[in-house]
C-alpha cells in the first residue's frame, strides 16, 4: 500500500474465516457496485465467498472474519499476520471472540460430551478469542454483522492512506444526530446504546428496539448505572451482556458481578 | 408594537396557510412515537391537541390531557438546534482532477438530511427556546467568519412563539433568566387560552414580519379580561417552577471547586453517553472531517454533531485525548455550560430547559450537581426523584 492509488500493482485484499457465521463477509459482497469501482485498484486474492481462485502472500490488506477456537485456526492467524501489511479484524467474532465465546463462561469438555458422538475427535480450545488476543491488529470493525458504511470507509481511507472515520463513543450520540426518540427515557424499553460503540447508525432504535450492544463496549463503558436504570435483575443483566460481545472485557466484568449479584441473592 | 388581537382556534390554521403562502415550512410540536418531536406540520392538526408531557429526572411519558390545549406540553428531546445546526451535513464537495487540483467544488448538497429545509417558521417557541436560539446564534454566527449557509438559515427563521402556562418538573428557566415568560425574539406571540366554551389565543407582534403575517388572519381586538388572563398566563407557570439553580454564583463556586469529590461521584453514576449535549440546545460542538470514496476521486466535507463526553473530542495532537477520565468530562461539560461559556460568549450556555436532566438515561442532574458542589440554593431540598416503573 506504500505507493498509494496509481502504483504499478494494485493493492491486493485478502479475506480470511475464522470460526464464524460468514455474515461479515456477506456484507463485503453486499458492496458489489461499490466493489466493482475498485476492481481495477485492488486484487482481491483470497476471498472464500467471492471466488475459489487464491495468491499466494503477501497481501496489502487481509480482512480477517471469525474467533480463534482451534489450536490449528491459533496457528492460522499467525501465518496470515506474517504475510499481510494491514490485518483488519471484522466483525464481532474477530474483536471479541462473538456468541461463541459463552463457552468461555462454560466448561466446553461437557458441551463436546453432549452434542458429539465421539468427542475424541474434536479439537478444539476451551474459550473462543479475538485475532487481538493472538497476533496484532492494525484496524478493527465491530458489528454482528459490521457496517456497510464502515466498511466502505475503512477499505477507502486504507485506498486513500488516511486515517478511518471510525468513533467508538456510544450508539446514543448517533440516536440523537439521527433524530430517534429516546426508548429508555422515553418508554422504560431496555436499550444498551449508552455502553455500546456507534458504528451502526443507532439502527435497532430507529426500528424501536433497544440496541442490543452487537457493536460492543463503547470506548469508555460503565454498565452497572445502566443496569440500575434499565432495572434488569442479575439474570436479565446477564442475559443482555451475553450475546455478541459476551467476552468483550467491559461486559464479561459487568455480566460476572450481576451474576455474582444474583448468587448472593439481591435483585439488584 | 400593535394592540394584542384575538385568534378563535378555528382560525388559527389561517396562520399556517399565511405562512404556506409566504414559501414557509412550517416547523412546530407533534407526537412521533410516543414523544413530541419537532417537525414539519401541516396545521393545527398535527399539533399535539390534549396532549401533555410528563417529564423528570431520566423519564419522559405523554399523557392525555382532560382539555384539547394545543400547547398543553412543555418540551421535548428536539429544539431548534436541529435547524440553526444540522446535526450531520457536507459542508461541501468535490472532484479531483488528474493533475491532482480540485474542480466541481459544490456546496449545492451542503443541507443536512432529508426534512431539514432552509427557509422554516417554527410554531411553538418556549421563552427557553427563544434564549438558546440567541445564545447559539451569537456561537455560531458571532464570529469573524460566519458560515454562510447557517447565516441563511437564521435570516429566514420566522418564530412563532408560546407562553408557557405551565411548568414541568425539570424546568429551571426562572433561575437562569430565560423564563418562563416570552418577553422578546418572537414575531408573533401567541397565548392559549382555554375553558369550557372558550378556547383563543391571544397574539401579539415582535417584527413586522410579524404583523405582516397576522394581517392575514382574522382575528378581532382582546377584552380586558382576555389581556389579564393572558398576562397569568406565564405567571401560573413561574410558580411551578421546581428546580433552582443559582446563576450569580455558580460560576465562581464551579471554578473554586474543580477538584471537588463530587465530580468523581457523578462520574461513578455518567455513562458518558453524551445525551445531555445532544438534547442541549445550545452545545454546538461537531466534528469535521473531510472524507474520500473508494474510487479516491471525491471528496466530501462532513460535519456531525459532536459531545465533549466523546474521548476524542478532547483529542490533542502528539498527545491523545487530555479528557480520558469521565470525571474530567462530566465536569468539563457542566463548566462549560454554567461557567466558562460566560468567559468565552458573555451568556451562560444553559437557559435551564431542564432537556439534560430529562433525557439523561440515568436521570443526573445539572441543578443537584450543582447542589452537590455547593451553589446556594433557595427553598426546600427536593427529594431525589424515584425513577419506579
Ligand atoms: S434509544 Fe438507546 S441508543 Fe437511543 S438514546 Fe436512548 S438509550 Fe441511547
Ligand atoms: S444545560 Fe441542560 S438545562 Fe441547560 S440549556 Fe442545556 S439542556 Fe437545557
Ligand atoms: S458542553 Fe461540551 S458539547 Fe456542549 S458546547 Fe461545551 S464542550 Fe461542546
Ligand atoms: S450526564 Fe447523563 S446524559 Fe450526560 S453523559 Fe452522563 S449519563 Fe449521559
Amino acid at each position: 500500500m506504500d505507493e498509494g492509488p496509481g502504483a504499478v500493482s494494485p493493492p491486493t485484499l485478502a479475506v480470511w474465516k475464522f470460526s464464524s457465521c460468514d455474515g461479515c463477509q456477506l456484507t463485503l459482497l453486499h458492496c458489489e457496485d461499490e466493489l466493482l469501482q475498485v476492481a481495477g485498484r485492488v486484487r482481491i486474492a483470497e476471498f472464500l465467498e467471492a471466488t475459489s481462485a487464491s495468491v499466494e502472500g503477501p497481501y496489502d490488506v487481509s480482512l480477517v472474519e471469525g474467533s480463534v477456537t482451534t489450536p490449528h485456526e491459533a496457528d492460522r492467524i499467525r501465518e496470515i499476520r506474517a504475510q499481510s501489511r494491514v490485518l483488519v479484524a471484522i466483525g464481532a467474532c474477530a474483536t471479541a471472540g462473538g456468541i461463541q465465546a459463552l463457552r468461555n463462561f462454560a466448561d466446553v469438555a461437557e458441551f463436546t460430551r453432549l452434542v458429539y458422538a465421539t468427542p475424541d475427535y474434536i479439537s478444539t480450545l476451551a474459550t473462543s478469542t479475538p485475532i487481538s488476543a493472538h497476533v496484532k491488529v492494525d484496524l478493527e470493525l465491530r458489528g454482528c454483522p459490521i457496517d456497510r458504511d464502515q466498511l466502505l470507509e475503512a477499505i477507502s481511507a486504507l485506498l486513500a492512506h488516511r486515517r478511518p472515520r471510525l468513533r467508538a463513543h456510544s450508539v446514543c450520540i448517533e440516536c440523537k444526530r439521527r433524530g430517534t426518540p429516546c426508548l429508555l427515557v422515553g418508554g422504560g424499553v431496555p436499550c444498551l446504546g449508552p455502553v455500546t460503540a456507534a458504528g451502526c447508525g443507532a439502527l435497532c432504535p430507529s426500528y424501536g428496539r433497544g440496541c442490543f450492544g452487537c457493536f460492543g463496549p463503547q470506548e469508555t463503558p460503565n454498565p452497572e448505572p445502566l443496569i440500575e436504570a434499565v432495572g434488569w435483575g442479575s439474570d436479565e443483566a446477564v442475559r443482555a451482556l451475553r450475546t455478541f460481545n459476551a467476552a468483550a472485557p467491559a461486559f464479561r466484568h459487568a455480566s460476572e458481578a450481576a451474576a455474582a449479584r444474583g448468587r448472593i441473592g439481591g435483585r439488584r | 408594537m400593535t394592540d394584542d388581537r384575538v385568534i378563535a382556534r378555528e382560525d388559527l390554521d389561517a396562520l399556517f396557510d399565511a405562512l404556506h403562502r409566504c414559501g414557509y415550512t412550517v416547523v412546530g410540536p407533534t407526537v412521533r412515537d410516543s414523544t413530541i418531536r419537532l417537525a414539519e406540520i401541516a396545521g393545527t392538526r398535527d399539533l399535539p391537541a390534549g396532549v401533555t408531557d410528563e417529564q423528570e429526572a431520566g423519564r419522559y411519558r405523554l399523557a392525555q390531557r382532560e382539555d384539547a390545549a394545543l400547547f398543553g406540553f412543555n418540551l421535548g428531546p428536539d429544539s431548534l438546534k436541529r435547524w440553526q445546526l444540522p446535526p450531520d451535513r457536507t459542508v461541501w464537495r468535490a472532484r479531483r482532477k488528474p493533475d491532482g487540483e480540485l474542480t466541481d467544488f459544490s456546496t449545492d448538497a451542503r443541507s443536512g438530511p432529508a426534512g431539514m429545509p432552509d427557509r422554516i417558521a417554527y410554531i411553538g417557541a418556549r421563552a427557553c427556546e427563544l434564549h438558546a436560539r440567541a445564545i447559539l446564534e451569537r456561537v455560531l454566527l458571532g464570529g469573524n467568519h460566519p458560515d454562510p449557509e447557517l447565516r441563511e438559515r437564521a435570516d429566514a427563521l420566522i418564530v412563532i412563539a408560546v407562553q408557557c402556562g405551565e411548568a414541568g418538573p425539570t424546568c429551571f428557566c426562572a433561575s437562569m433568566g430565560a423564563g418562563p415568560k416570552v418577553t422578546s425574539g418572537y414575531d408573533i406571540l401567541l397565548t392559549e387560552l382555554l375553558d369550557a366554551d372558550h378556547h383563543v389565543f391571544i397574539a401579539a407582534t415582535g417584527s413586522v414580519r410579524g404583523e405582516e403575517l397576522l394581517a392575514e388572519v382574522p382575528t378581532r381586538r382582546a377584552g380586558s379580561e382576555e389581556l389579564a388572563a393572558a398576562r397569568a398566563t406565564p405567571a401560573r407557570a413561574a410558580e411551578q417552577i421546581q428546580r433552582k439553580l443559582d446563576a450569580d454564583w455558580v460560576k465562581e463556586l464551579l471554578y473554586a471547586h474543580l477538584e471537588h469529590p463530587e465530580w468523581e461521584s457523578v462520574a461513578q453514576r455518567c455513562l458518558t453517553c453524551g445525551n445531555c449535549t445532544m438534547v442541549c440546545p445550545t452545545c454546538f460542538c461537531t466534528s469535521v472531517e473531510d472524507v474520500t470514496d473508494l474510487t479516491g476521486e471525491q471528496v466530501e466535507r462532513r460535519q456531525q454533531w459532536d459531545s465533549c463526553f466523546a474521548v476524542d473530542h478532547s483529542y490533542m495532537h502528539g498527545g491523545g485525548p487530555a479528557r480520558q477520565s469521565a470525571r474530567s468530562r462530566y465536569r468539563q461539560w457542566m463548566t462549560h455550560k454554567l461557567a466558562s461559556w460566560d468567559d468565552q460568549f458573555g451568556t451562560s450556555g444553559c437557559v435551564g430547559c431542564g432537556r439534560c436532566i430529562t433525557w439523561c438515561p440515568v436521570g443526573i442532574d445539572i441543578t443537584e450537581e450543582a447542589q452537590a458542589i455547593g451553589a446556594v440554593t433557595h427553598g426546600p431540598a427536593r427529594a431525589t426523584p424515584a425513577k419506579e416503573d
